[in-house]
């Protein structure tokens, strides 16, 4: 358990400390590329709003479970480990659901059980137990800070899209001229407030990455 | 002396550390947060009443919407009388029947509150029901228009039924399927949820949800026994 003392010179924004931030977003998306997490992007992504406030209730735990596993990392009993993670993960979730309801009383009732079931998100508990546990709180912000701005682009570019193309409004607000073009015939289209549909869109978000990141095909 | 990370007395000693600290935080929060909940609790609840009488409002309006269609509030027993110092929004309806299931409260000692509101010149009559649905509770509004027999409007929640099925409840489709319906016939409750509903023929027959019977019966016998109890104070001011 003996960690290599080296001097703390390494600059906030080092390179290494960079890649933090940025391989969540492509290389590594926790979506994407490792598919975690996927429940809750599939299932709160109908409007802009909601996946604004799940990324920033992600955001939250994760930046905040980081640091803290992160700062316990040498105390934490190895053999209560995950346990020691949930709890604090959980402490947090319960955290950011009271303040839900305190204060955006409306979006915590449309999140529902997904803001509970942040804690089981495998995307935090991965971080933690991959990254926080083996590193100095510092890089361990990064990291879930990169990981939630990974999660939440990809939840936002879905919602966007549903918004627009299932309730034709944009953040709540109904695009202009919508009237226009259902006067024309055009309608709303139910299936891509469906379930199904986020997927289907996570898929092409991920062949589209794919097909600009090379590195990312399997070889077979 | 350095500590062995990996005793049974170091493991034991940072539970329960851990416990404590978390423990105390949450209770902390919980408290201090109550109040915006409570309010925020309580708008909703103004919200749906005033959504059985057709306001249709957001939340941080229906304290102001409240009061301006709200004119009184009764509170009666179980038999339809007047209870005197009850204030009728104040009753925990859900709670009160949570109790009389539990056995911790007597059916007698149950209170009914009644909204009565006035609306486009018009009294409107509010019944908040709660009853029990498939895997949980399910509560509701009914309002009656001044005829104390015809339905103005309705509005059901539930908190753990089926989604699409049980949880249908809720939709709009089947709340207004009650829009002009009859309560009473011949001084008993007519109003019963039937498969497709009752048609021109019968004024009182509500269509069920399909997959979702348990939840349907159980918002029927919640009517029924609800209006029962709202029936003699009707009479009294007919």
């Amino acid at each position: 358990m003996a960690e290599v003392a080296t001097v703390e010179t390494e600059p906030l924004f080092s390179k290494k400390n960079r890649q933090l931030l940025k391989d969540p977003l492509d290389d590594q998306n926790p979506i994407t590329v490792q598919v975690l997490g996927i429940c809750s992007a599939l299932a709160i992504t109908t409007q802009v709003k909601n996946a604004v406030v799940m990324t920033i209730s992600v955001m939250f735990v994760m930046i905040a479970g980081n640091v803290i596993v992160s700062l316990l990392r040498n105390k934490i009993p190895d053999r209560i480990r995950i346990i020691v993670q949930l709890v604090i993960v959980a402490a947090l979730v319960i955290l950011v659901d009271q303040v839900l309801k305190a204060f955006v009383y409306d979006v915590s009732k449309q999140l529902s059980v997904f803001v509970g079931l942040i804690i089981t998100n495998c995307i935090i508990m991965g971080r933690l137990e991959a990254f926080a546990l083996a590193n100095k709180p510092w890089p361990s912000l990064l990291d879930g800070f990169g990981n939630a701005i990974g999660y939440g682009w990809v939840l936002v570019v879905v919602a966007v899209v549903r918004e627009i193309f299932g309730s034709g409004k944009i953040f709540g607000i109904v695009i202009p001229g919508m009237d226009w073009l259902y006067s024309v015939g055009y309608m709303n289209n139910n299936m891509i407030i469906l379930p199904p549909m986020a997927l289907i869109l996570v898929g092409i978000i991920i062949w589209i990455q794919r097909s600009k990141n090379t590195q990312l095909i399997e070889s077979h | 002396m350095a500590l062995d990370k990996n005793s049974n007395g170091y493991t034991f000693g940072f539970s329960i550390a851990m416990v404590v600290i978390v423990g105390a935080v949450l209770s902390i929060a919980a408290i201090q947060l109550k109040p915006f909940q409570d309010e925020n609790v309580k708008m909703e609840k103004m919200q749906n009443i005033l959504y059985s009488i057709s306001v249709v409002c957001s939340r941080e309006e229906a304290s102001e919407l409240f009061d301006k269609y709200v004119v009184e509030q009764v509170v009666l027993n179980n038999k339809g009388e007047v209870l005197e110092g009850v204030k009728a929004f104040d009753i925990d309806i859900q709670k009160q029947y949570k109790e009389v299931r539990a056995k911790a409260r007597t059916a007698e000692a149950v209170e009914y509150p009644l909204f009565i509101c006035e609306k486009e010149g018009e009294r409107v009559y509010v019944v908040p029901m709660v009853g029990t649905g498939l895997w949980g509770p399910v509560w509701g509004f009914v309002s009656l228009k001044s005829d104390l027999n015809t339905v103005f409007g309705a509005t059901f929640d539930h908190k753990t039924e089926t989604p699409g099925l049980g949880a249908e409840i809720k939709e709009d489709a089947f709340g207004d399927q009650f829009k002009n319906d009859v309560i009473y016939t011949d001084g008993e409750v007519s109003m019963k949820i039937l498969k497709g509903g009752g048609g021109k023929e019968d004024p009182s027959g509500i269509d069920g949800i399909t997959g979702g019977t348990i939840t349907s019966v159980g918002v029927e016998e919640m009517v029924i026994r609800s209006f029962k109890v709202y029936k003699p104070y009707f009479e009294t001011i007919k």
